[in-house]
């Protein structure tokens, strides 16, 4: 995937719904921890802004942590999650 | 009186009209009658005549009346009053003049003899109440209070309405008395006496009935008891009362204890939940994730690349502390004294020359100290210095008293280097033109123990402590016929990364260590030496190594073989000349400074080209008579050329000289931050040059009063470097503080300082090594202001620099455009004058045609005047001419 290239981008994770992997950059242990994490902190993410306004919906999430930022664009059906190293 | 008079007149006439006005009908002692004229003369009171208003009292005879009365009967006017003169007991009647006719009539008689009284003796007073009474009207205000004096009481009729009022017994009061005795014996009867005034009746009671209970007729019931009863008019309760009531919860706590019969979990194993092969490939292939993929990767590819054009991980907080001075004291600004060295032995009457930190070990200083002699004293005692070797003394801060070690060398060493890549390597140039090599591996452990042990006693190999100071010998000196002429005044490893080849061509270095050294001499030459044997004799080489190892006794200094092969037949590898620019010789250089650049290039040669940069020493070299006295900075960039002539190789003229320090230079050293900037420290002043600046100095300071002796680039700011100074001043120049001088100077020492070097011991301590020309060396530490560079500081000193460039360029075109206007102006004016010089001409000629135009027109104008006033004869003609 051409996003794996960019620079500072050290791993790619498709997830489904249910927060399985689909494709991945990263090892397995890894990819799982990210899946399931990510993926129930996204659901609480989407319902917060669903809860402040029905209307509303959750098109990006950002955690920025001192080494790295995990990005997450979460769609209906599925989950992007990309962890870059931007200080590279 | 008058005061008195006044008051009391006022009240008698008060009185008086107060009489007056009650008794307007005459009372009976005041008979009001009428006497006619005559009668008034018979009696002598005729109206306003004897009796006046002030006068009015006329007392008259009864007897002259009743003969009146007699005389005249019925007309007398005292015939109405006949009986009342008649009964007049005495012989006078006071007759009253009445003015104002208060009785009805102009005169009245008195007819009793008290009023008679009464009222002689009034007017008395009413005489002057009368005269007073203007004035006393005026002065009625005054009121001088005053207890009125009590006269007799008139009776006027008022005691009727008194005693009507008053009570008075109409009888006299009756009088009980009860009495009865106490004793039987004594009774008696007392009956009515009527010896009191005083009704008395005594009541007593019969003797029979004395003591026994009494008995009233009227009494019916024993006695009127007076006993007290519940009265309910004082009993009454209140039904209803009206009170504020506040609810409150009642709470309590209690506690019970209950079976927790619920169901929890100890742990859990989970595996994740995997998909099948087959379901991702369909999942992957789905046209679902295809349009998921489309639609986000957009959102993610900006994100990604914000991230890449900034840095997140910037914290700004701590970037903004950077900026902010340290707000400090003294303390911090301030070189603070670390410690000092001086050997006793070894480093009196000497001075220092150079000191190195040793670049391994921390807190070890090198120093190279030498005879204070100038040269005559030299040869003079040159017998004894030969007793006396010279040093290079270790110091360690563990010990302040004895060095650690002391290197041995031929003779007084002006300069020496650690070798970079191997530290136990030194290399040091003597007075007498030679180059020193030691090995002190064997003593490095010396070297870190004491730093580590402060005491020295502890030692962790158990030896003994050592008091004596190992003495390690050179184990390298070049030959003294190859060295140089002069003493080595400065002396350079190469660094690693490159060396020269015999013909002067540089190469990279395969080694990754520094064998190569360039001298400098103020005898014109530098010259490139080299550590490794020469490649002939590398064979022969290790046979000499096996050779020496045998004969190990032979050694009887105990130095190392390292260099073994290098000693007493060392030759440089190349010698250099640097002729003058102007081609009038040659140049005395005093310090090097070295400049490598090295260019990666694809195919992987290495292309290095260096620079040299030379300063003048103060005698030049033997085919120039004259001796200069200035310093030059000579920058050159050096590669040896061969001459096509002879086949020769020589060095090329050097391609910029320039002359700003009046006196010798003695540092030249290139800022560790920037590589093209180079500080030069002459005599009075020192100068900043950059690179391919060829104009001038970047920087020039202003003539200092005392000599600068050197200079040397502090370590961690990129505008701060320290000056020494004559007089042992220490100066402190910050170029983004103050350009013109020293942001700060330190006095260390008084004696002149001859070398300053900085070492950083961590990032927040550095240490200033300074030793002076009387052999001390001086530890100082470093103020926190100068260890920390501002965070742009490099960029404001390049920018600063750059702009001292543009200033010089702009300062050359302005001389330009100055000499070149002037050349403007000077031919200018030449034409100028050309042209004033053809025009005064023609105008003189020009002139004078007109000086005789106007003649002729004067004589013309005159001929006509005459003409008019007809005095103009025919002999008049103008003269023309």
């Amino acid at each position: 995937m051409s996003i794996q290239t960019h620079k500072g981008v050290i791993g790619t994770i498709v997830v489904n719904a249910e927060g399985i992997p689909i494709r991945t950059t990263l090892d397995n242990s890894t990819t799982v921890q990210y899946a399931g994490l990510l993926h129930q902190l996204t659901m609480k993410a989407r319902s917060t802004v669903r809860d402040i306004d029905p209307q509303n919906d959750l098109t990006f999430l950002r955690i920025r942590s001192k080494k790295h930022e995990i990005m997450v664009a979460p769609d209906k059906e599925y989950l992007l999650i990309v962890i870059q190293n931007p200080s590279e | 009186k008058t005061a008195l008079n006044i008051k009391q007149t006022f009240n008698k006439k008060k009185n008086k009209k107060e009489l007056e006005r009650i008794d307007k009908s005459h009372p009976d002692h005041i008979f009001p009658l009428v006497l006619t004229s005559a009668t008034q003369e018979l009696f002598g009171c005729r109206a306003d005549e004897d009796v006046t208003g002030d006068d009015p009292y006329r007392l008259l005879k009864k007897e002259d009346i009743i003969q009146d009365m007699k005389t005249r009967a019925a007309i007398s006017d005292f015939s109405p009053i006949k009986q009342a003169i008649l009964d007049y007991p005495e012989d006078e009647i006071l007759l009253v003049f009445d003015r104002d006719f208060t009785y009805g009539q102009s005169f009245y008689l008195v007819l009793t003899v008290d009023a008679k009284e009464s009222m002689l003796r009034s007017p008395a007073e009413v005489d002057g109440e009368e005269e007073e009474e203007g004035e006393s009207e005026d002065l009625s205000e005054i009121m001088v209070q005053k207890t009125p004096e009590p006269q007799a009481w008139v009776s006027l009729g008022s005691e009727r309405e008194i005693e009507d009022e008053s009570l008075m017994d109409t009888r006299p009061k009756v009088r009980y008395s009860h009495t009865y005795t106490i004793h039987k014996r004594n009774t008696h009867h007392i009956h009515n006496t009527q010896l009191f005034t005083q009704l008395c009746y005594k009541v007593s009671r019969l003797r029979r009935e004395t003591g026994a209970p009494l008995h009233f007729s009227d009494y019916s019931t024993e006695c009127v008891e007076c006993s007290p009863y519940q009265d309910s008019s004082f009993s009454t309760r209140r039904m209803e009362r009206a009170s504020g009531v506040q609810a409150v919860p009642v709470t309590s706590s209690s506690s019970s204890q209950t079976v927790w019969k619920h169901k929890r979990n100890m742990w859990t194993q989970y595996q994740p939940r995997v998909l099948d092969e087959e379901e991702k490939e369909n999942i992957l292939l789905s046209k679902n994730l295809k349009n998921f993929l489309n639609s986000v990767t957009l959102r993610v590819e900006v994100a990604i690349q914000q991230n890449i054009i900034m840095n997140m991980f910037v914290d700004d907080w701590r970037d903004l502390a950077e900026e902010v001075p340290v707000l400090g004291g003294k303390a911090n600004t301030q070189l603070k004294k670390y410690q000092s060295f001086t050997d006793l032995n070894h480093s009196k009457n000497k001075t220092i020359s150079y000191i190195n930190w040793h670049p391994a070990v921390s807190g070890v200083i090198a120093v190279a100290v030498r005879e204070r002699l100038s040269y005559e004293e030299r040869i003079d005692s040159s017998t004894k210095l030969l007793l006396n070797p010279a040093l290079i003394l270790f110091w360690s801060f563990s010990d302040p008293i004895n060095p650690q070690l002391m290197l041995e060398c031929p003779d007084d060493v002006f300069c020496f280097e650690f070798c970079p890549s191997d530290p136990n390597i030194i290399a040091g140039g003597c007075m007498n033109g030679q180059v020193v090599l030691w090995d002190i591996s064997a003593h490095m452990e010396r070297l870190q123990g004491a730093r580590a042990g402060v005491g020295g006693k502890n030692n962790l190999h158990g030896n003994t402590l050592v008091t004596d100071t190992p003495v390690v010998r050179y184990c390298a000196v070049s030959g003294i016929e190859n060295g140089h002429k002069a003493p080595v005044t400065d002396i350079q490893w190469l660094p690693d990364t490159f060396e020269v080849s015999r013909t002067g061509i540089p190469l990279e270095n395969k080694n990754q260590t520094s064998v190569q050294i360039v001298t400098c001499a103020p005898d014109c030459c530098v010259m490139f030496w080299d550590l490794r044997a020469p490649r002939v004799v590398s064979q022969s080489q290790i046979d000499r190594k096996q050779k020496t190892e045998e004969k190990i006794l032979d050694n009887p200094h105990g130095v190392p073989n390292t260099f073994k092969h290098l000693n007493l037949t060392w030759k440089p590898l190349i010698r250099v000349t640097l002729p003058k620019v102007d081609g009038r010789g040659e140049y005395s250089p005093m310090k090097l400074s070295l400049r490598e650049s090295l260019f990666n290039s694809p195919s992987g040669t290495v292309h290095v080209q260096y620079t040299v940069n030379i300063s003048e020493h103060i005698y030049t070299d033997k085919n120039n008579v004259s001796i200069c006295q200035d310093g030059e900075i000579v920058y050159t960039d050096w590669k040896l050329e061969k001459d096509n002539e002879s086949g020769r190789l020589f060095s090329p003229k050097p391609t910029h000289c320039f002359r700003v320090h009046d006196g010798l230079v003695n540092t030249v050293l290139r800022s560790p931050f920037f590589k093209d900037i180079i500080l030069s420290v002459g005599l009075w002043n020192f100068a900043i040059w950059k690179e391919g600046v060829t104009n001038g100095p970047i920087l020039q300071s202003p003539y200092s009063q005392k000599n600068c002796t050197l200079g040397f680039w502090s370590l961690t700011r990129p505008a701060v470097f320290f000056i020494g100074k004559e007089d042992g001043n220490l100066e402190i120049w910050d170029l983004l503080e103050k350009t013109h001088e020293p942001s700060q100077t330190h006095t260390i020492t008084t004696a002149p300082i001859t070398c300053i070097k900085p070492w950083v011991i961590s990032v927040k301590q550095q240490l200033l090594a300074v030793s002076e020309h009387l052999g001390t060396l001086h530890i100082l530490e470093v103020p926190r202001r100068l260890l920390h560079p501002s965070s742009k500081e490099k960029l404001n000193v390049s920018m600063y620099f750059e702009k001292e460039v543009e200033r010089l360029i702009y300062f050359e075109k302005r001389q330009e455009m100055r000499a070149k206007e002037k050349r403007e102006m000077d031919a200018e004016e030449q034409r100028r004058k050309m042209e004033i010089g053809a025009v005064s001409m023609k105008s003189v000629k020009e002139a004078e045609q007109d000086e005789l135009k106007e003649w002729e027109e004067y004589r013309k104008l005159e001929n006509l005047l005459l003409k008019n006033m007809g005095l103009l004869t025919e002999s008049h003609d103008p003269v023309e001419s």
